[in-house]
């Protein structure tokens, strides 16, 4: 290429890449927030669900804000996931949305540090919202990121253990009483399986981890541990022996069942988890650690078999703390680049502290109500399985994940671990922690 | 890019011989400049804008902390050694992407090239078995890969009962560290029928009065494929074998929808989907590149991996061009 054109396709690529920069640069810092929320608009809201019932329930919560603002409107656009979300976060723009939702409460810390989602507190000031009268604890814990709150809890999710009852009578186990820590839990497993050739036809639990809800962070929250990070933001899964425990008793349960190859070769032979094809629903798992949402899963897909639901397990030392389990749920933010954030901010109240609505989309959903009054409300209309959930939620020792600037990234590189152990990959558990632990400080660092 | 500067040169010929001096000559070479530049606008706007922005500002946040949202801090080589020294899932990304680039390239010529030579010496219903070879090639590429989740299934697949019935052990395809990279393999190569359609083009092409003398001769068939068949349609294969590598750069789709239907975990409120599944075996750089910009907002990181994608495929394409000498016939 001869000189001239290219010092010209230089001087063009530096401009062209100064305006860009510039314009890149802008974007984010700004608030927008002096809209007139009584002024008549239309703003859009992403979500995640995709279930035509769940899609209806929320169209139908939607409709109880319209008809309590008449002024504004609201575009609803589903099936979001968290990647999409992401990108329309940074790019902004006027077909992007105005408030959010997102399933993934491991991705608040990303959303919240990067300013992806809206920082909420000068709403929440000027409305004066008592957040402790509002949520409880936990769900206040996961919504915010190292004290900026960028999101609020929208209904929660509990995980409990379902079990087959008529699995339980068949097997001379007694349905009314689940097992409450995790060695009778690996005894009754063992009980309930029914082997059959080389595979079996009935499986007691699928304890591998990608038996659907059976992950890492699902099953660390039956074990005592103080979060995923120290004080300093340091990874805790070294130091903190839970972490080595729970891994070493889900290894012996996968090893007592069957070993790996064998479970995850069955495994292969399920169905879809959000299908009426489900494991627990055909029978071929007799016990799944799973969501309250499991609930309208069964009854939609007549299971024709008794269903009880219960706390998991815990650890044989911990008995005192049954009851306890994994809480998280679906999150709601406002987009950063949204020109008419207190008309979002209107909506984001509502769905979020309204005790009427609140009560009516738990019981369109089946999800577990997220303020403290929503959960006493008589309005609240469920199963009497559901209690178990709603004392779940409630309970003082119940956990959840850990926000991170990088995301869930931190559970990717501690499952990742935890898939070679269990299929025995790892000879020194300890030493794979270590690493695990410092791969995860330096992920952190290289994204700080 | 030899072409352009032609003009300039053949209009400073005649140029030099005028009587004008040294300033008629270089004010009219600026003006033959300027023209050239002139015409070649719209392709250095394209350029400018499609691809040496795009590069530059990918070199630029390699060397910056940015998440797409806040303004770029400076990092120096930070990104580049994490991700060299400190990113695990680096090296089998690129293990992955280098078997891909040489395994399933050299599958697809292979037997792109074979279905073609078969199909041309077909005298009946070549039609038929055309349309049959070229129609997967027609399937999106999730429905295809659905399908042959399904199909290579271990627990319930079709192919493995097959291969139970007849007692060959059958592998756990997608679920298998060791299998899932030849079963996309599979994949890939039923899908063959692009390169097969190029192929049958290119051999139909090949002059008959060759394969006649080589006849005379009394050459065996591999003779007259090594002899005669494959000097003619050498660049064919040089062309299957740099979009195939190209193609192989950019592999995503496949291996994404493979890795989330097999593992089950496709999506929801609980699990993380890791992509690579299983044991990284599917992840590939522009999966790296994905992640890390999109799914952790770590652009400097991406970008990192994005230039090595880029120097890889360059370096091959480089590389094949090279030997093209040897690869294509004196009659070129």
């Amino acid at each position: 290429m001869p000189a001239r054109p290219r010092r010209a396709a230089a001087a063009l690529a530096t401009t062209a890449s100064i305006a860009l920069f510039a314009s890149a640069c802008t974007g984010s810092a700004n608030n927008a927030a002096a809209d007139d929320p009584n002024a008549q608009t239309t703003i859009t809201f992403w979500h995640g669900w995709q279930d035509p019932a769940e899609v209806k329930a929320i169209t139908d919560n939607v409709a109880r804000f319209e008809k309590a603002h008449p002024n504004i409107k609201v575009k609803v656009v589903g099936g979001i996931n968290d990647d999409k979300l992401g990108q329309a976060l940074r790019a902004g723009g006027s077909n992007g949305p105005d408030v959010v939702s997102s399933f993934t409460t491991s991705n608040v810390g990303k959303f919240c540090s990067s300013g992806a989602l809206a920082d909420l507190k000068p709403f929440i000031e000027k409305d004066k919202l008592d957040l402790d009268k509002i949520f409880p604890k936990v769900l206040q814990e996961y919504t915010q990121f190292e004290g900026k709150r960028c999101s609020l809890p929208l209904l929660s999710d509990a995980y409990g253990l379902y079990y087959n009852k008529d699995a339980f009578k068949a097997a001379g186990l007694d349905p009314e009483a689940p097992p409450k820590t995790w060695s009778e839990f690996a005894k009754v497993a063992k009980t309930l399986t029914k082997p059959k050739g080389d595979s079996y036809e009935r499986l007691g639990f699928m304890p591998n981890y990608l038996g659907y809800e059976t992950v890492v962070e699902h099953y660390m929250s039956q074990w005592k541990h103080n979060g995923y990070f120290d004080a300093d933001g340091r990874s805790t899964v070294a130091k903190d022996p839970a972490f080595a425990e729970m891994m070493t008793y889900q290894k012996s349960l996968v090893d007592s069942l069957g070993g790996f190859q064998k479970l995850d070769k069955y495994r292969t032979t399920f169905g879809d988890e959000w299908g009426a094809k489900h494991p627990f629903h055909t029978g071929q798992v007799a016990m799944q650690l799973d969501g309250e949402w499991r609930l309208n899963f069964i009854k939609k897909a007549d299971v024709g078999f008794d269903v009880g639901v219960a706390p998991l397990p815990v650890a044989d030392d911990e008995i005192a703390e049954y009851g306890k389990g994994y809480l998280s749920g679906t999150i709601m933010g406002i987009a950063p680049q949204s020109k008419k954030q207190n008309a979002a901010w209107e909506l984001l109240k509502f769905m979020t502290t309204d005790t009427d609505a609140v009560v009516g989309f738990a019981n369109d959903i089946g999800n577990v109500p997220s303020t403290l009054e929503a959960l006493k409300s008589p309005a609240l209309k469920f199963d009497p399985r559901f209690k178990t959930f709603l004392e779940i939620a409630q309970h003082p020792e119940s956990t959840t994940m850990d926000g991170a600037v990088n995301g869930a990234s931190y559970q990717e590189t501690l499952s990742a671990l935890a898939h070679k152990y269990e299929k025995g990959q790892v000879p020194d558990l300890k030493k794979g922690l270590a690493d695990t632990a410092a791969q995860i400080d330096r992920d952190i660092a290289a994204t700080k | 890019m030899s072409t352009d500067t032609l003009p300039a040169k053949a209009a400073a010929a005649p140029a030099a011989a005028s009587p004008g001096g040294r300033n008629t000559l270089r004010s009219k070479r600026r003006r033959n400049a300027l023209r050239t530049l002139a015409f070649m606008s719209p392709w250095l706007i394209g350029f400018g804008f499609f691809f040496a922005y795009p590069l530059v500002s990918t070199l630029y946040f390699s060397f910056m902390r940015y998440d797409g949202l806040n303004p770029p801090t400076w990092r120096g080589v930070e990104n580049w050694t994490y991700v060299f020294s400190d990113l695990p899932k680096f090296w089998p990304a690129m293990q992955n992407t280098l078997w891909l680039a040489v395994v399933m390239v050299s599958c697809r010529v292979v037997f792109g090239l074979g279905i073609g030579m078969l199909i041309t010496k077909i005298k009946t219903g070549a039609g038929i078995f055309r349309t049959l070879f070229y129609l997967p090639y027609l399937a999106p590429p999730v429905a295809a890969t659905l399908a042959f989740v399904f199909l290579l299934n271990p627990g319930t697949g079709p192919v493995n009962s097959l291969l139970e019935a007849v007692g060959i052990p059958a592998p756990s395809w997608f679920n298998d560290a060791d299998w899932a990279k030849p079963a996309l393999t599979v994949l890939a190569v039923w899908g063959v029928g692009d390169l097969m359609v190029i192929f049958m083009a290119a051999l139909l092409d090949v002059p008959k009065e060759q394969y006649e003398a080589a006849e005379l001769d009394g050459v065996s068939a591999w003779q007259r494929f090594r002899y005669v068949t494959l000097p003619n349609i050498s660049p064919i294969v040089l062309f299957a074998v740099v979009t195939g590598i190209i193609g192989a750069m950019q592999y995503y789709t496949q291996p994404i929808v493979a890795a989330k239907v097999a593992s089950g975990v496709m999506g929801g409120s609980g699990a993380t989907f890791q992509p690579g599944y299983p044991d990284d075996s599917t992840l590939t750089l522009p999966q790296l590149v994905y992640s890390l910009g999109f799914s952790q907002f770590n652009y400097g990181a991406a970008c990192v991996v994005a230039l090595v994608l880029f120097a890889f495929s360059m370096a091959f394409t480089a590389l094949l061009m090279r030997r093209r000498g040897g690869l294509i016939g004196s009659g070129d």
